[in-house]
């Protein structure tokens, strides 16, 4: 579903400092009913990273650091069932599952006396059975179950929906008798940036009479932010090498990002339907 | 002079901004005319016999000049004739006078050109049968110029060497000028160096365009220059058999004696005004002697000659064409000349004609004006004044000589103008005809949609790079490259942008990356190909106009496209697109881009790299077998217009690559001013030393020799034009130089006329444009060159025509053509050694089986020979290759996992193991050569070659790929192998997943059932669903929060169906949902999840009687068959005894154990576990600190 920048706006500003709580989400599908979930969740954790992003440095500070920690244990002392550490990362606007990496790193210093490595650490917040103890294991549970934009079971969420519309356009081209290279096979040739799928015959779109090269499926909206991102680490480094292309965002974007489409990299947020193909592979 | 530039300037303000080399160009120029002029008076003292060479500027000068007035379309065409930029302050009155008239447009005309053509037409007659009695009763009056230039040139030669060695070109920096030895005594002190006009300050010439406005040459009237006087000798030498001499009527020994008189005392003359008066005198009689009845007087002015309206096209009237017979006698002069290659540029006079075909004029100016018609009369005839009369020369000229032998598709544009079929219904009928009977056909070249090179595995993937970091680095820097161009592209049209300052610095460091890893090379080739990718269309790449005239011509020649030669017409017609027919060399549309790149990066390795890939891919496309067609019927035609095509695209190609060769090979040398003389020699001696990048007269002489010249001389005359001031007085360069005016000069009636004009237009314009060439008119020269080099050459000229007709004309080479050379193929022949008598026989009797074969023949066999061995490695790479690295892969995972092994012996040992079996490679690539190569052969031979032929074909064909094929895979299989399992063993050591054992990976890629529809719910929709459900047991929730049972146990049942569909499953997300599961048992076992038991009727769940009470062994009961019968992945059921899932169970009360218990139970019943598992897991829950118990 594309969206005018001031539509976007207007959904971007309702989510200003809202939490990454289910309870928000809902109160997001009641406010704009007439957009997708997908869509709502996709802006809503765009924004939400944003907002992280800025705020991140602050969160990080020794002080603050040595303040959570210690909040954390002053609450548990009190009542180890309570939410604490969600609480914490709700009352200081932080994501709960990074609040949970802190507690944790800042716990597992002090019982190592030495940093404790990262894969550690994300290995412990994938699994918290493996923490050490059982009452910071609940607790960093609650944060990472409760977090609908960070933590290992959003992540993992995401990566499946990014597969499944890969999948879902793998499945297309092949109904359209599209001859296609696919990412994999590209890594194996030792090409050093791949698309989701390399045309082997390049198709053009009718209504806009593009040529297309190569297809990228991004299982997200469409902002400026991510957009800018991705024409940087991916489309322009695809059209570089190989054409222009087309990138589908399969839960909408903004439509004034479509400005790219005369150099040759085309906006949709479905799958074209009106694929013009070179009649030679037609007639085979 | 200055304002002829401002004027240009104005015309053409998008040539106002300069970068460094526009400035260089324009510096240049003003030098050049220097050098003109100090060629000017040297050559009247040189010889007299010499002089009728002379007839040549002095006649287009005339031109020039009496058209001056009537040309306001387009730029003026300028003369390679010695040019004046004597101030007007140094003008006498009737200098003044005569000099306002042309001053801002075709201006400086020496005082010679107004002298008379009377003058050379008098001359004629007397003393032609004196010089030569060869000729033969005026029958053709381009008889032969080439005659002419050939004893010019003998005869400068003879001077030359009569003389001393001053006279050679190599003697230091009056080699410049076209006569050195007079040049030699008039030493550069005689000049004015502070004659701003002569020499202005740097900043002044800055602020020129890059026009190139180099005028007909006013001969220098200044003090100083005291030889500069007009060149009236021509006594002694006859204009040959020149058409001029028919003229023969209005001969006048007075006139003659005239104009010698006129000499001596300006030689004598050290008063200007004295000079002056001579010269006015001079002219007086002269003009007497052609035409006594008219009594003449200085020209008329601009003025009166140019009304506010001239942008109005005139009518031109064929009733109103006055003076007639001299203008055809001028017109058949003129198109001698033109015939006769005796012009600079023959392109530029054709340009010339076309604008006098299509000048404006004005109505007021030759409607009987009777002022203009007493100034007329007073001054003398001008014979060009009127539009009627301008077009009525073009169309004689174009009647006589060019038009005959041009191309259709300019005979086209022209059967289009009106004017001709108004002024010669005759010479509009054979263009109409011409037109009709063309078959042009639309190029097919069109603009290409892609922009970007294309990644291709085999040169740009990791096993191309050194390391991982020269790899990735790389990666980067394409994507930089790119980032710069489309910014470039953005923004270089608006105002303020400046390449330097906005790119400068990312480019320099993106150089310095380069330079950290080594990677010019890749890049180098990159650039490379963007630049041809962009740049190679027809007009520069860029959407600007800024084609050079050669593109006109090729444009002319090389297609029949009538869409282009709109263009053209437009740009004949159409003032404001006019930019002259002879720009300097610049670099247009994207070329730009690409220039300044260069320039900004100063990277002495980039520049390198960069004239490595340039000379290899000029080596290539100029190594490319042009191919002459077969005279056969229809379908030639064809086989030549797919030729010219791909010539097409090869010249341009070549031309392009060329030009930024000849920039960066030049670019150290470049200066902004002219050396002194000392500097000069110095810089000469010095690097005469030195081994040109590329070895163009090798190639200059090796395309005559092999008939190709037509594809080499464009290209390495781009280069050239590149050239710095010192170059051209190298040996080497003087060479080259000098074999390509004689291609020039040389005559050979048999050339396709098309690729002469190429060839000259090409020449001529970089004559005209090379930035400190001598601008010598090219028979100055002649006595320049080496004679040896002269005689050694003249025989191949005559063949070489041959092909270049057969080229372009397709004619085709019935009589054995030239001689293909056969691209090598493989370095070591594979066939059993036979001896090397043997072998030569079978070559010889290869060469005699294709002699008498059409050539297509060939060119199929090589062809297929070619591709064949090169599929063949790619298919033994996929097959047999892949098979042993898939192979390696898995001995390499046993002896990983076996012993901690040394990664590198173990690599060694298994590619070792593989080798022998790589000896596989040579027998399958037999096989597949002599399967695929007979097929492909007679695919694409006639289905009526005979048997016989048709076998041998197929045997070559199969032998050279054999050869091809296995000669590179016997010397490269090993390295092959090694690489591929060298790579795979690195990326298996990088992703775990590739260690795991194998069985996993098998059994998690299950397919779906038979009957499956793929409509089962997303894996991502499911894990969320079940996320859910654990925040809400997890809390914190509501209080009234509640999960619905049935709606839970749905849950399960689509996370069933979403497990049993693998489609859109990957193994992460099947992982996770092990995972999730196993948490949510736990939480259920342990009472966390606030179910709802809605309206579930009883006897659902009646097997026992807690069940019947508890739906959570409904749900606990169908996760344990989801586990067992519905995942791929193993499921982590051991994470319900972690210390975090116990302590929830800890937390409950009695009840629930039993679920857990339940739980225990089932997991062994399903096979999850085994009970000695569940014992031990038990076990260490003892080890577990229990809070709870002590309670």
């Amino acid at each position: 579903m594309k969206l005018t920048k001031a539509q976007y706006d207007e959904i971007a500003q309702f989510l200003g400092h809202v939490q990454p709580t289910r309870q928000s989400l809902r109160k997001l599908k009641e406010k704009f009913p007439s957009q997708s979930q997908s869509t709502l969740l996709s802006i809503f954790s765009q924004e939400y990273q944003k907002q992280i992003k800025r705020t991140h440095a602050k969160h990080h500070t020794a002080e603050a650091i040595e303040t959570y920690y210690q909040r954390y244990l002053n609450g548990v002392m009190k009542n180890a069932a309570a939410p604490i550490l969600l609480e914490l990362a709700n009352e200081v606007d932080f994501a709960p599952s990074l609040m949970a990496r802190i507690v944790l790193e800042r716990f597992l210093q002090e019982k190592e006396q030495a940093i404790p490595s990262k894969t550690l650490i994300n290995s412990m917040l994938r699994d918290p059975s493996q923490i050490p103890d059982g009452v910071l294991a609940n607790q960093v549970y609650q944060c990472t179950v409760n977090d609908c934009c960070y933590g290992p079971l959003v992540d993992c969420i995401k990566h499946a929906i990014g597969h499944e519309h890969e999948v879902l356009l793998r499945e297309m081209l092949l109904e359209k008798n599209l001859s296609f290279i696919a990412e994999d096979q590209l890594r194996a040739k030792g090409y050093d940036k791949t698309p989701d799928f390399i045309l082997e015959v390049p198709v053009a779109l009718a209504v806009e009479g593009h040529i297309i090269h190569w297809i990228e499926s991004k299982a997200s909206f469409g902002d400026e932010s991510s957009h800018q991102a991705y024409l940087q680490d991916q489309f322009w480094s695809y059209w570089n090498r190989f054409g222009p292309g087309l990138v589908i965002y399969w839960y909408g974007f903004i439509e004034e990002l479509d400005c790219h489409r005369e150099r040759g990299i085309l906006l949709k947020d479905c799958f074209p339907t009106d694929i013009v193909t070179l009649r030679h592979s037609m007639a085979q | 002079g200055s304002k002829c530039f401002e004027q240009l300037l104005l015309q053409h303000p998008s040539v106002a901004a300069g970068g460094i080399h526009r400035q260089i160009g324009d510096r240049s120029w003003q030098i050049s005319d220097f050098s003109i002029r100090i060629s000017c008076f040297s050559i009247h003292l040189v010889s007299l016999s010499l002089l009728q060479k002379d007839f040549v500027p002095f006649l287009l000068n005339f031109l020039r000049e009496q058209t001056s007035q009537i040309l306001t379309n387009g730029p003026s065409t300028p003369a390679k004739t010695p040019n004046s930029k004597a101030p007007g302050s140094q003008r006498t009155g009737s200098e003044r006078r005569a000099g306002h008239a042309t001053s801002s447009r075709v201006q400086l005309f020496s005082q010679r050109t107004s002298a008379s053509l009377g003058s050379f037409i008098t001359a004629t007659p007397d003393a032609l049968p004196a010089r030569r009695g060869r000729r033969k009763g005026g029958s053709s009056v381009s008889a032969s110029g080439r005659q002419v230039a050939r004893d010019l040139g003998r005869s400068l030669a003879e001077e030359e060497d009569g003389k001393n060695d001053s006279a050679s070109w190599s003697g230091g920096r009056r080699k410049r000028s076209e006569v050195p030895l007079v040049s030699a005594r008039s030493p550069p002190s005689q000049l004015n160096l502070n004659n701003l006009e002569e020499f202005p300050p740097m900043g002044a010439a800055s602020g020129w365009t890059n026009k190139p406005s180099r005028r007909i040459n006013p001969t220098p009237v200044s003090a100083e220059r005291p030889l500069s006087k007009p060149k009236m000798c021509f006594t002694s030498t006859p204009v040959s058999q020149s058409p001029a001499a028919r003229f023969s009527s209005g001969s006048s020994l007075e006139a003659f004696t005239a104009v010698q008189e006129g000499n001596l005392t300006s030689v004598i003359s050290n008063s200007l005004q004295e000079e002056r008066e001579m010269l006015k005198k001079e002219r007086y009689s002269l003009r007497i002697s052609l035409d006594p009845g008219t009594p003449t007087k200085p020209s008329y002015t601009r003025s009166a000659s140019l009304p506010a309206e001239s942008h109005l096209v005139t009518c031109a009237n064929p009733t109103k064409v006055s003076c007639k017979k001299q203008l055809e006698c001028l017109a058949q002069l003129y198109s001698s000349c033109i015939a006769e290659n005796l012009v600079p540029n023959i392109f530029l006079e054709l340009f010339f004609v076309l604008q006098l075909l299509t000048s404006k004029g004005t109505s007021t100016a030759e409607d009987g004006d009777s002022d203009l018609e007493d100034n007329e009369r007073s001054e003398g005839k001008q014979h060009f004044r009127s539009v009627h009369n301008c077009v009525y020369f073009a169309v004689q000229v174009l009647d006589y000589q060019i038009i005959s032998r041009l191309e259709k598709g300019m005979l086209k544009l022209l059967a289009e103008n009106e004017r001709i079929a108004s002024f010669s219904p005759t010479l509009h009928e054979r263009l109409r005809q011409a037109y009709e009977s063309s078959t042009a056909k639309v190029s097919l070249l069109l603009p290409c949609s892609v922009q970007s090179v294309s990644f291709q595995p085999e040169t740009d993937n990791r096993s191309n790079f050194p390391s991982d970091r020269a790899f990735h680095i790389f990666k980067k820097q394409r994507d930089i490259f790119y980032e710069l161009l489309r910014e470039w592209e953005d923004n270089h049209e608006k105002t303020g942008w400046d390449f330097e300052r906005v790119l400068g610095n990312k480019i320099r460091a993106m150089m310095a990356h380069l330079s950290a890893t080594c990677n010019h090379s890749h890049f180098a080739r990159l650039f490379q190909k963007q630049l041809i990718q962009m740049c190679k269309g027809p007009i520069g790449g860029g959407a600007s106009w800024g084609d050079t005239p050669d593109q006109d011509v090729l444009n002319m020649l090389g297609s029949d496209n009538l869409s282009r030669l709109k263009r053209l017409q437009e740009r004949f017609v159409v003032p404001q697109s006019i930019r002259g027919p002879c720009p300097p060399p610049s670099f247009p549309g994207c070329q730009q881009f690409f220039r300044d790149f260069i320039l900004s990066a100063g990277s002495y390795q980039f520049n390198q790299h960069l004239m490595d890939s340039l000379c290899l891919k000029i080596l290539e496309l100029n190594g490319l077998t042009l191919v002459e067609h077969e005279h056969s019927d229809g379908e030639a035609d064809m086989d030549e217009q797919d030729e010219k095509k791909r010539f097409t695209v090869v010249l341009l190609s070549l031309r392009l690559l060329a030009k930024f060769l000849g920039f960066l090979v030049f670019l150290p040398y470049r200066t902004v001013e002219q050396p002194t003389r000392d500097l000069q020699d110095s810089a000469v001696a010095l690097r005469n030393q030195t081994l040109p990048v590329l070895d163009v007269l090798k190639l200059l002489r090796q395309s005559i020799r092999d008939q190709r010249s037509i594809l080499t001389i464009p290209w390495i005359v781009e280069y050239l034009s590149l050239v710095d001031h010192i170059a051209p007085f190298l040996d080497y360069y003087r060479k080259v130089f000098c074999l390509l005016l004689l291609m020039v000069l040389s005559e050979d009636k048999e050339m396709s006329f098309l690729n002469k004009l190429l060839i000259l237009a090409v020449l001529g314009w970089l004559f005209q444009v090379a930035s400190s060439f001598p601008s010598f008119s090219h028979q100055d020269s002649v006595p320049l060159v080496d004679q040896q080099l002269l005689y050694t050459c003249c025989p191949y000229l005559g063949e070489l025509r041959k092909l270049l007709a057969s080229f372009v004309a397709g004619n085709g080479a019935k009589n054995g053509g030239f001689i293909r050379k056969i691209t090598p193929t493989a370095a070591e022949s594979l066939a059993p050694k036979t001896s090397v008598t043997q072998r030569k026989l079978q070559v010889e009797l290869e060469q005699a089986f294709f002699h008498n074969q059409p050539p297509s023949l060939r060119r199929t066999v090589e062809f297929v020979a070619e591709r064949v061995g090169s599929n063949c490695v790619k298919h033994i790479k996929a097959t047999l290759v892949a098979e042993l690295v898939q192979r390696a892969e898995v001995m390499l995972q046993e002896k990983v996992k076996e012993e901690d092994a040394n990664h590198d012996k173990l690599l060694e040992e298994v590619c070792t193991h593989l080798y022998e079996e790589g000896a596989q490679a040579l027998i399958k690539g037999r096989e597949f050569c002599k399967k695929k190569g007979p097929e492909a052969v007679r695919v694409l031979l006639p289905e009526e070659t005979s048997a016989a032929v048709l076998n041998s074909a197929e045997d070559i064909a199969v032998e050279l790929a054999t050869e091809k094929a296995c000669g590179w895979l016997s010397a490269n299989i090993a390295a092959l192998i090694k690489r591929e399992v060298k790579a795979t063993f690195s990326r298996m050591l990088k992703v775990p997943g590739l260690l795991l054992p194998g069985e996993d990976a098998l059994e998690s890629r299950r397919d779906c059932p038979p009957d499956c529809q793929h409509c089962a719910p997303f894996p991502s929709q499911i894990i969320n669903e079940i996320k859910d459900v654990l925040c809400v047991a997890v809390g914190p929730r509501d209080e009234d929060e509640v999960i619905d049972c049935v709606w839970l146990e749905c849950l399960l049942g689509r996370l069933s169906q979403t497990l049993r569909c693998r489609k859109f499953m990957c193994p992460t997300s099947e992982q996770q949902l092990a995972k999730c599961t196993v948490e949510l048992a736990s939480l259920l076992v342990s009472d966390r999840v606030p179910l709802s038991l809605g309206i579930k009727p009883p006897e659902k769940s009646s097997e026992r009687l807690r069940v019947k009470n508890n739906p959570t062994y409904g749900l606990l009961k169908l996760l344990l068959s989801v586990w067992k019968e519905d995942f791929g992945t193993p499921v982590p059921v051991q994470l319900m005894f972690s210390k975090k899932n116990i302590g929830y169970l800890a937390e409950v009360q009695q009840r629930e154990w039993d679920l857990f218990l339940f739980m225990l139970n089932g997991l062994v019943e399903h096979e999850l576990m085994r009970t000695g598992e569940v014992e031990s897991c038990l076990r260490s829950l003892k080890e577990l600190p229990w809070p709870s118990v002590s309670n």
